[in-house]
């Protein structure tokens, strides 16, 4: 207890930025308190009632150029500050295309992780030093936040709305995950850890299966085309025939034009709606057939449904092109650039 | 000594002083003559009565929440009763404390004596607003003997509307009643401040501290409505289970904190900008100095009611809603912090040359500036996209906001009581316990809340009951502080209790300060006035008042009544 630390590890990219404009900030700070409240305390001392002896004849009138100079010099700083703070929004809010994607589930009060290789883990997650991971978060009741200090990253996880978050760490260890945002009465319970490691100790981490009693040997996508054959959606969305149903096959990241003229992207969050909800935005040329599956699909299988459909392929955005990686882990482990298991799901070949 | 400070008063104030003459305090006695006044001033003493008792309440719950956050692990209470006790703090000091504090105190006996008017514009709508903030109160306070509602006092769905097992709708239902008693009172000062200024009385005549609960008026007049929508929305989903919030029923939880930040921000000011209004009359009057910058500081008020409209989305930067959004509430958040940053440069400004007493209010208001400074300065932290990210939801907003709203607006708050106690009672308190309690207040809330900074900044959610041990010793640092703190509010509660029958009387005006409240008696007439009041000179003006008394009475006595 008797230490005072005063800084969070700084475990990603961002967090030498964040302390950055921290630092600024508190020096800000530190200076004006202290340049006040010393002018505050020097006229309180010097013009005291009692000192009869200083002069006090002609005080400060109203001065226009003071006041000029009071509102343009805190109008400058702050509108540095705003820029500075917003640029490091933008590399928050931006994940890089070689991000690997997970998926994050929040339900009262526990996370529940899956890793597109089929790996799922609950309040607790693993991931490579240098490999950005992008997440994609939902909650099954109330608003959850996923927040690790060490990353110096936050984002509310909604029910019924895909959020996503990402980062690269970049130091190995273990940090706090919280939930930030109140969800109930074990709010404070609903915490975990991030466990960041090297990329082959990552790898084997991979290859030996999940902590936490997986479904290893299944990926996501895999999990996902099963739920696509049980659920009945394969007879109507074929492979190669849109007379009843678009095709999906390289629908992720492109622009869908709608019955009514608007265009959407088709992302994570278009997919979900249109399982769970298809006549709330129904493609050009088609009619509201479609069943609705709403309370019908768990969200992890929903996951693992877009996740699915995202494995079909897409324009070049946000899907790197497909190198072999249908081998196991394990053939890959040790390589450099080894720490990619998401490519696993941009397999084509597994699109029956 | 009684004597000289007697034949000084007379001659500053061309007002003869009797003490055993008619007030408004004791006109009429009994019960009846209290619940049924149309008096703003009696009215002011109903609301000061009300919400001492609420404060009381709401500080009760702090202690419990700072005693059982001194160990990481849960030692007073379950996670359950921790969630109840935080959310009651919250919704106690917000919406019954902090909210009605200085307007409906301060303002309510103030600004129609300082406007030079008989009362307010409708003194049974001021009466009527007393009741229905006490019966909102009545039903809060139902619903916390009940068993409490453990949602935080954000409310936020759909937790609120469709998970709580609390009792979220009679505590909503008490919220939504007491935020007309809060219309009401905007809708009279404002009225009252357009229509009923003493002749010669133009806009820029008016003391600050009116500007100041002026701009508060408008926030509460345009604003509380839609919190007040936000809670029908809410009831309609529980009640009825109309999808409005939650997204099974094809509702959006986001929108929630839309509509409550919209309310629940520009009620930051309702709470700040009356504080400033006080200080502004302090520091003008113990710097012995015309407010330095009259017009700007007037102005700001108004400009951070205006954009204090514009910047609810900053505590939403995380929620999901788009960035593009994000970046324009930053941009507006960080142009708000230039009228605040006005007004306190103008304060410090005023002081230069003055002839400053060092009196419990002054103390009050020069620690004000240094909080305040602290206050807003970290609200830039919070206002910065890339760093809010990382503080927000966590101790570092807790300590930003109660630097701001108990370092901001309590500390004005106890000051203006200090200041105007000898007007309302008629009775001086005792200086020295008042300038040590002042002194222990500013102790106590530094060691309470700056730690909470750092147990932020690494990290520390708020509202866990239960916290990883390395924040352990900031929390130990918090809890002792809250202890001092309580006792530096405890003390002035029991002096001023006293000083009702022991305090010295106090003359019409004590500080020789300028102003229209001044120059009636103290306690005022029921009507605030023997003759209608007559403005023929500029705010401020402590320069002639000096001059005129220091050519009727040697300096000897004086001097001798500052120490008095």
């Amino acid at each position: 207890m008797w230490n005072f630390p005063l800084l969070p590890d700084q475990a990603s990219t961002f967090a030498g930025r964040v302390d950055g404009l921290y630092f600024f900030l508190v020096a800000l700070t530190a200076f004006f308190t202290v340049m006040i409240s010393l002018m505050v305390a020097f006229m309180a001392i010097r013009y005291r009632e009692s000192n009869t002896k200083v002069n006090r004849d002609n005080p400060l009138p109203e001065n226009p150029t003071m006041e000029a100079v009071w509102i343009g010099v805190p109008l400058v700083i702050v509108l540095v500050i705003f820029f500075w703070g917003v640029n490091i929004y933008f590399a928050i809010a931006r994940p890089p295309a070689n991000a690997v994607d997970m998926y994050v589930t929040g339900k009262q009060w526990m996370w529940k992780i899956q890793h597109p290789t089929g790996q799922r883990e609950i309040n607790e997650i693993h991931v490579a030093v240098g490999q950005p991971v992008r997440l994609t978060m939902i909650s099954q009741d109330v608003i959850h936040s996923f927040y690790v200090p060490a990353f110096r990253v936050k984002q509310d996880v909604l029910p019924g709305r895909y959020s996503q978050l990402w980062f690269e760490p970049t130091k190995p260890g273990i940090y706090h995950l919280f939930c930030a945002e109140f969800c109930g009465t074990k709010h404070s319970g609903m915490i975990g850890r991030v466990v960041v490691m090297e990329s082959a100790d990552y790898e084997r981490w991979l290859a030996g299966g999940s902590s936490n009693g997986g479904s290893l040997g299944q990926t996501m996508a895999d999990a996902g085309a099963q739920i696509f054959e049980a659920q009945g959606c394969i007879t109507c969305h074929k492979m190669d025939d849109a007379s009843r149903a678009p095709i999906l096959k390289g629908l992720y990241g492109k622009s869908v034009a709608l019955n009514g003229g608007e265009t959407v992207i088709a992302d994570e969050q278009y997919i979900r709606e249109s399982i769970l909800r298809s006549g709330a935005k129904i493609v050009a040329g088609y009619g509201p057939i479609m069943p609705v599956y709403q309370n019908r699909i768990s969200e992890d299988e929903l996951m693992q449904l877009v996740s699915y459909i995202k494995s079909l392929g897409g324009p070049a955005t946000g899907t790197p092109a497909a190198t072999p990686s249908a081998a196991p882990a394990s053939e890959t482990k040790g390589t450099p650039a080894a720490a990619k298991p998401a490519q696993n799901v941009n397999e084509p070949s597994r699109n029956k | 000594m009684d004597t000289t400070s007697t034949v000084e008063r007379v001659s500053a104030t061309g007002i003869i002083s009797d003490t055993i003459r008619t007030n408004f305090l004791n006109a009429d006695y009994g019960i009846k003559s209290w619940l049924l006044t149309k008096d703003h001033k009696r009215i002011a003493i109903l609301y000061l009565i009300s919400i001492t008792v609420f404060f009381m309440i709401g500080g009760a719950f702090a202690a419990m929440i700072r005693m059982e956050l001194i160990t990481p692990e849960a030692d007073v209470f379950t996670s359950e009763a921790y969630n109840k006790v935080f959310t009651t703090h919250g919704i106690m000091m917000v919406f019954f404390f902090l909210i009605p504090s200085i307007p409906a105190t301060l303002g309510n006996f103030l600004v129609p004596v300082m406007v030079g008017a008989r009362d307010l514009a409708f003194p049974r709508i001021n009466l009527l607003s007393w009741y229905i903030y006490v019966i909102g109160g009545l039903f809060t306070l139902t619903a916390l003997v009940l068993g409490g509602v453990d949602t935080g006092w954000t409310f936020y769905t759909p937790y609120s509307s469709t998970y709580s097992n609390g009792y979220v709708m009679l505590t909503g239902i008490g919220i939504f009643i007491t935020g007309f008693s809060s219309i009401l009172t905007g809708l009279n000062f404002i009225v009252t401040v357009h229509k009923m200024r003493a002749p010669g009385l133009g806009w820029f005549r008016l003391p600050l501290f009116v500007w100041a609960n002026y701009a508060a008026s408008l926030i509460m007049v345009l604003g509380t409505p839609v919190v007040a929508i936000g809670i029908v929305m809410i009831a309609l989903e529980r009640g009825l289970g109309l999808g409005i919030f939650d997204p099974r029923l094809g509702g959006d939880p986001v929108l929630f904190q839309h509509i409550f930040w919209f309310y629940s921000h520009p009620a930051v000011y309702i709470m700040i900008l009356p504080g400033m209004g006080v200080v502004s009359e302090i520091m003008a009057c113990f710097s012995r100095r015309h407010i330095f910058g009259y017009k700007f500081i007037a102005f700001s008020s108004l400009g951070i009611a205006i954009i204090g409209f514009l910047v609810w989305g900053h505590h939403m930067f995380v929620s999901g809603q788009s960035s593009y959004a994000g970046i324009v509430f930053s941009l507006f958040t960080f142009i708000v912090a230039v009228p605040s940053a006005i007004k306190v440069f103008n304060w410090t400004a005023t002081m230069h040359k003055g002839r400053i007493v060092y009196s419990t209010p002054m103390m009050y208001a020069l620690g004000f500036i240094g909080l305040f400074l602290v206050g807003g300065l970290t609200g830039l932290f919070c206002a910065s996209l890339g760093v809010d990210i990382h503080i927000h939801d966590t101790y570092f907003i807790v300590a930003h906001f109660h630097y701001v709203m108990v370092g901001g607006s309590v500390m004005a708050y106890l000051g203006g009581i200090h200041f105007w106690w000898p007007k309302m009672t008629g009775r001086m308190y005792p200086e020295g316990w008042g300038r040590f309690s002042a002194l222990l207040v500013f102790v106590g809330f530094n060691l309470t809340f700056f730690p909470q900074f750092i147990a932020g900044y690494l990290g520390m959610p708020r509202r866990y009951h239960v916290y990883p041990p390395e924040f352990q010793i900031y929390n130990v640092l918090s809890s002792g502080g809250a202890l001092v703190l309580g006792i530096g509010f405890m003390i002035p509660l029991i002096y001023l209790f006293w000083s009702l029958k022991y305090g010295e009387k106090a003359g019409p005006n004590p500080w020789r300060a300028a102003g229209l409240e001044w120059e009636t008696t103290s306690p005022p007439p029921t009507f605030n006035f023997d003759y209608q009041p007559v403005v023929d000179h500029e705010p401020y003006n402590y320069s002639e008042i000096d001059a005129r008394s220091s050519a009727t009475v040697s300096t000897h006595s004086v001097q001798e009544e500052q120490h008095v």
